[in-house]
């Protein structure tokens, strides 16, 4: 910023964000690990280093246990669904058509509207009695009217439940990514691969896949992060039940840590959520140093 | 090798007529450099891309080989394309871009290699297999995209304006290795361009489009100096030809034919005029005059003339000299069409 | 299609049949909350009827009931107020950091704007442990100013990396024609440079507001009378009594709470997608 201006402007205009961040952000993660290490209860007052003892008790726990796998089990899953969904999706919103804002605006909804307000929405139509898809699975004969699905009281159907609504939340935010992705690809590539005589799956899958490759990357990285560390789908859904078996990593960290005032244990719970989210920052730069090149 | 014909070749947009192909009759020569020339929206992508197999015609017929090939996806037309950008698949190695084709033919491994090593040989790229088209230059991805063309050895080569993405620079020695390489090979090749001085380096013979018609189709020097109407005759050569109206008909001539006294050089009874010099452009090689014309029934016409810098004297601002055209380079077109009509007298 | 011939007839409807499918059941849930939000409780509630009709006439009752005996309008004016405030402090700190990013020089630009990227990847499920011990220091427990204070943090990120691209997008020549004139280098920003980027700024309130009606954790965690809650926390959790929801009422809410930010989304989307691919493309 040197010309025309002195040499502390431009750190003096950096440092209140910067401040900020750090103060809201690194303070409490390295913070985060003292807890982890100490005893520290809600309202307890002092700090004793306890060396590794919560990690131990938390991975001792085979709620927790339980929690770690669905925390994968729910991320992988629904990323997979939300891939392939919003590939199809970018590939039928690629081309214009009249009305295509309106439906848009249409797919847009999961993503925009509060994840937490969408979730009560899905808990009203997955209730236990009054279940509109119940109703209309009842009336194709395709359950018994006694014998009704309980969407959120079975813990498979629950588990699938949640995996459904986060892949709706995220559908949204990946097909936008991937349009993005898909009308970059320029035209003539598809044409002289047809050209050069391949056909449309091989185009497809040697051709076009492999260029969308960076921006499917992006899209995979963000939807993982956004489901990993999700609380609110679960919160609201079903409260980590029945008897806290979709549990995920964040959610028994909030059960934990707040409502049950065990700080400590809260703070050794969520910080199993570090590695993920290194492997991940770590993976993105990558890609976005590649796609720089490009 | 293969011979392409169209018959009465349509394309109508609905969306409005720019690009469009009104009835084209084509029929090229085997082995031979057939350019497509036209000024932007003539048609002549377009003309292209159906040949290709991109675009599909409203009516009319297209044959490659005697066959027609209307039916058929351009795979099967056995014909290859160079696109503007020429379409390199970026995240494939200027090998992986080379073979791509003979792998979609499912064409064995040892083959492919084979075939691979004669194309980039025959384009002296062998030292660049292993790199992304990223890591090159203008030049080398038109011969990547050149030697993907040729490995299928197809019978037919389509190149759609390659040279327009290069440095003005570049131009020039990119054009020759085409043509170089077109010689070398010896496949039927049509190429489109806006710029007529490629065309008329590189063709063999040239369609000069317009509007959807191709208003002329002949070699080189029969579209520049027998030019089938006046969009030609001014398409052609830069300055484009003096065109002046005399008594409802339209006389043409172009500004080297139009001389000091003396010195028109394509001989024969001359004409006599006087030019009145307004001012002149001084390119090195040769000078543009640009001026008024005096005498008879083209008094007070302008007109540009060219001169080559190692000619005669120069003249001052304003000053008039009398100057001559061969009356065999005058032509003369019909004032409503634009056709090439016969001689009128001029007194 | 992929060989650039124009798409069949067949291909065609089978996009627009896809695409009818995914809409509808991507919308499917908001359809369900008008729908729900204006039926009577008893025709809601009567497992005999058809859900999809009104077997019994519309009624504005649930309207009434939330708007009058529920605090949703409360926790309506508690998300303004926070959402106004955030989008000022994250303008105020985001705008003169992005500037000097921008027009940074060398390594030091580069490196700082990815270490921002990459804030804005910790998680709040990771923060709110210790954060709530903060909050509690501040004395900001159980109050909107908590949300305040602490949603900068993730909104100054996102800010300072999307206002980094408008900013680049500026040529500089035209601050260094205002310095030529006699400016300092921060009066022409703050008198040429922010007047053009009025659509980032445009950009980046609209997305903090989102931001702050979207939050659930912090705001779960901070606050704990239903007084101070903001909408995304509120209704989800106290549009209750003991175990049973006002599934009327509940619905009315989401559909307020959703469909405004629906529509501004769908109006601004092609800014936000600029914003994302401004701050890439150099």
């Amino acid at each position: 910023m040197s010309p025309g201006s002195p040499r502390w402007l431009g750190p003096v205009m950096l440092l209140p964000a910067i401040v900020y961040v750090i103060g809201l952000v690194g303070v409490p993660f390295v913070l985060s690990f003292f807890y982890a290490l100490g005893d520290v209860k809600v309202g307890s007052v002092g700090w004793h280093f306890v060396g590794l003892a919560n990690f131990r008790s938390v991975l001792e726990n085979p709620t927790f246990r339980h929690a770690l796998s669905n925390s994968f089990v729910f991320t992988i899953s629904s990323q997979i669904l939300v891939l392939v969904g919003a590939n199809v999706l970018a590939l039928t919103l690629k081309d214009a058509f009249r009305g295509r804002r309106f439906l848009r605006f249409l797919i847009l909804l999961p993503w925009v509207a509060p994840v937490s307000i969408g979730s009560i929405g899905w808990k009203w139509i997955l209730d236990s009695l009054y279940s509109v898809i119940n109703w209309v699975l009842v009336r194709l004969h395709l359950v018994k009217p006694l014998d009704v699905p309980m969407w959120l009281g079975q813990p498979t159907l629950a588990m699938i439940s949640v995996i459904l609504v986060h892949t709706w939340h995220i559908m949204p935010f990946a097909t936008v990514i991937l349009l993005a992705g898909w009308t970059a690809i320029p035209k003539d590539i598809p044409e002289a691969a047809a050209v050069d005589g391949a056909g449309y799956f091989r185009t497809l899958f040697q051709i076009t896949l492999p260029m969308l490759l960076p921006i499917v990357n992006v899209a995979l990285l963000f939807g993982i992060i956004f489901t990993f560390t999700d609380m609110t789908v679960v919160y609201i859904l079903t409260r980590g039940g029945p008897y806290d078996t979709t549990q995920v990593l964040p959610s028994l960290a909030f059960f934990t840590g707040i409502l049950g005032s065990d700080l400590a244990e809260g703070a050794a719970i969520s910080l199993f959520l570090v590695p993920l989210l290194a492997a991940v920052a770590w993976l993105m730069l990558r890609t976005a140093r590649r796609a720089e090149v490009t | 090798m293969a011979v392409v014909e169209t018959r009465g070749l349509t394309k109508v947009f609905a969306r409005g007529q720019v690009g469009a192909v009104l009835g084209v009759d084509l029929l090229s020569r085997e082995g031979e450099f057939l350019v497509l020339l036209g000024p932007s929206g003539s048609g002549k992508t377009t003309l292209l891309r159906m040949i290709a197999g991109l675009e599909e015609p409203t009516s009319g017929e297209i044959r490659i080989g005697g066959v027609v090939v209307n039916a058929l996806s351009p795979r099967e037309r056995r014909i290859a394309m160079v696109f503007q950008s020429y379409a390199l698949y970026p995240h494939l190695t200027v090998l992986g871009n080379i073979v791509f084709p003979l792998k979609a033919q499912g064409m064995p491994a040892s083959e492919r290699e084979k075939k691979a090593q004669w194309a980039s040989g025959l384009l002296g790229i062998g030292h660049l297999l292993g790199r992304k088209p990223r890591e090159l230059s203008g030049g080398e991805r038109q011969r990547v995209a050149l030697a993907r063309a040729i490995v299928r050895e197809p019978s037919v080569f389509l190149l759609d304006e390659p040279l327009s993405n290069l440095d003005a620079k570049l131009r020039a020695s990119a054009r020759e290795e085409i043509e170089q390489f077109q010689k070398k090979i010896g496949t039927t090749t049509i190429y489109v361009t806006h710029d007529q001085i490629e065309a008329m380096a590189m063709g063999d013979r040239i369609a000069v489009m317009n509007h959807g018609k191709v208003r002329q189709i002949g070699t080189p020097s029969e579209v520049y100096d027998d030019p089938a109407d006046t969009f030609v005759a001014t398409f052609l050569g830069s300055p484009p030809m003096n065109l002046v109206e005399i008594d409802g008909a339209v006389v043409g001539f172009r500004p080297e034919h139009l001389r000091p006294a003396g010195s028109a050089p394509s001989g024969g009874p001359s004409m006599s005029l006087r030019f009145r010099l307004g001012h002149e452009e001084y390119l090195g090689s040769e000078r543009i005059l640009y001026g008024t014309l005096g005498g008879g029934r083209f008094e007070g016409q302008k007109a540009v003339a060219r001169l080559p810098s190692t000619h005669g004297r120069r003249l001052a601002p304003d000053e008039v000299a009398e100057f001559e055209i061969s009356m065999r380079d005058l032509k003369f077109f019909d004032r409503a069409s634009g056709t090439r009509s016969s001689p009128v007298p001029l007194s | 299609m992929s060989d650039g011939r124009p798409a069949g007839a067949l291909e065609r409807v089978l996009k627009r049949g896809i695409l009818l499918a995914f809409s509808v059941a991507l919308a499917f849930p908001f359809y369900w909350m008008a729908i729900t939000s204006f039926k009577r409780t008893t025709d809601l509630y009567n497992l005999k009827n058809n859900p999809f009709l009104f077997s019994e006439p519309p009624t504005l009752e649930h309207l009434r009931l939330l708007l009058r005996e529920t605090l949703f309008l409360r926790w309506f004016a508690n998300t303004c107020f926070a959402g106004l405030l955030v989008a000022v402090i994250t303008l105020a700190l985001a705008m003169p950091a992005a500037y000097a990013l921008a027009r940074l020089t060398g390594r030091w630009g580069e490196q700082l704007g990815i270490a921002i990227f990459l804030t804005y990847l910790v998680p709040p499920t990771l923060l709110f442990i210790p954060l709530s011990r903060i909050v509690a220091n501040l004395g900001l427990q159980d109050s909107i100013w908590a949300i305040v204070v602490v949603y900068p943090s993730f909104t100054i990120p996102f800010a300072t990396w999307l206002l980094m691209g408008f900013f680049k997008a500026i040529p500089p020549e035209l601050e260094d024609a205002a310095m030529v004139d006699g400016l300092t280098r921060f009066q022409a920003f703050v008198r040429m440079v922010v007047p053009i980027s009025f659509s980032g700024i445009v950009t980046v309130v609209i997305f903090a507001f989102t931001l702050v009606t979207q939050e659930f954790v912090y705001a779960l965690t901070f606050i704990s009378s239903a007084a101070h809650q903001t909408v995304g926390v509120g209704v989800p959790i106290y549009l209750v009594r003991g175990d049973v929801y006002y599934w009327g009422s509940l619905m009315a809410a989401c559909l307020i709470a959703s469909l405004p930010i629906g529509i501004l989304y769908n109006l601004f989307l092609d800014r936000f997608i600029a914003g994302f691919t401004v701050g890439s493309v150099k």
